[in-house]
């Protein structure tokens, strides 16, 4: 029998992207692990990757980043294919949707709280939207929305505060290869 | 000490505009209306349209037995029920139109209307 090895072929910024992404993921499982009053309010504090990733590297980057990160986070988490999943991913979706758009804000006026709560507004825009077509089509989601409203601006503010915090911190630069491919 | 310094004037711009937008959809989408008729039903079918400003109680029949109705200072409440778990007694008192109670064993219900009804019907 012979060992058979598929070799991918990687780039420095892959494997930038992979550390990335392996990091957000780790932030989501932290998080998963405190309870939450109502199914939905989460910090979403693997975003504060995106944000810096965002800043530091381009929003190509942090669109991987996010995107991998939904990925393989619900395939660790055993929840790939399922509602929350389709949930995640539209969340996501819609938040990098609305960077492509707030990346081109002029940095001197608006920094990364800015971007943080664009994208959580967007993310919460993007789930409860497709729990109205797909999940529960109901006008009285409606009620709901100042709730995950009130909860995207706190968390998107506190996760925007952190990246913001560390971004500014000095000593953090971290080699970044640039991105091809 | 806070982190104050990374927020910049924009970012406050945003952070208000958030605001603004959940107290605008708070306002707009909590508000209930005022209810001024009470929809009773019994059996899919509108047994009687009360209008809130006599108080009065009134019997419906139903597969289980008699609910009785009671409206009071332009509220409403079922004041009693045949269903063993008096989920829709338990609700207490409808204040606002759009509110609705609900007594599945005895098919009973009732819903607080006002002059703008947001929907007809829900479909599942």
């Amino acid at each position: 029998m012979t060992a058979l090895t598929i070799k991918l072929a990687t780039t420095a910024a892959d494997h930038h992207i992979a550390r990335m992404a392996a990091l957000a993921m780790g932030l989501s499982m932290l998080e998963a692990a405190i309870p939450s009053p109502l199914p939905g309010v989460k910090p979403g504090l693997a975003n504060i990757v995106t944000l810096i990733v965002l800043t530091r590297y381009g929003w190509r980057m942090a669109a991987w980043v996010s995107l991998l990160r939904v990925l393989a986070g619900s395939l660790l988490m055993g929840s790939f294919l399922t509602p929350g999943f389709f949930l995640s991913l539209s969340g996501a979706l819609c938040s990098i949707a609305i960077l492509a758009i707030s990346q081109h804000l002029p940095a001197r006026w608006f920094g990364p709280v800015t971007h943080s709560i664009f994208g959580a507004f967007a993310h919460i825009a993007g789930q409860l939207l497709l729990v109205y077509l797909w999940l529960i089509p109901h006008t009285g989601l409606a009620y709901l929305i100042p709730i995950f409203a009130t909860a995207a601006l706190l968390f998107g503010t506190v996760n925007g505060l952190i990246a913001a915090h560390y971004l500014n911190a000095p000593n953090t630069e971290l080699e970044a290869p640039k991105l091809t491919g | 000490m806070l982190p104050l310094a990374p927020i910049k004037i924009g970012d406050w711009m945003v952070l208000l505009l958030g605001v603004l937008c959940i107290t605008w959809t708070t306002v707009t989408l909590w508000q209930g209306g005022v209810a001024d008729k009470a929809i009773i039903r019994s059996s899919g079918k509108i047994f009687s349209e009360v209008p809130l400003s006599r108080n009065q109680i009134i019997s419906v029949p139903g597969p289980l037995g008699i609910s009785r109705i009671a409206i009071h200072n332009r509220q409403v409440r079922i004041a009693a029920d045949p269903s063993p778990r008096q989920y829709c007694v338990h609700q207490g008192w409808l204040k606002q139109a759009g509110e609705i109670a609900i007594c599945l064993p005895n098919q009973v219900s009732v819903e607080m209307s006002g002059r703008g009804k947001r929907y007809d019907s829900l479909n599942y």
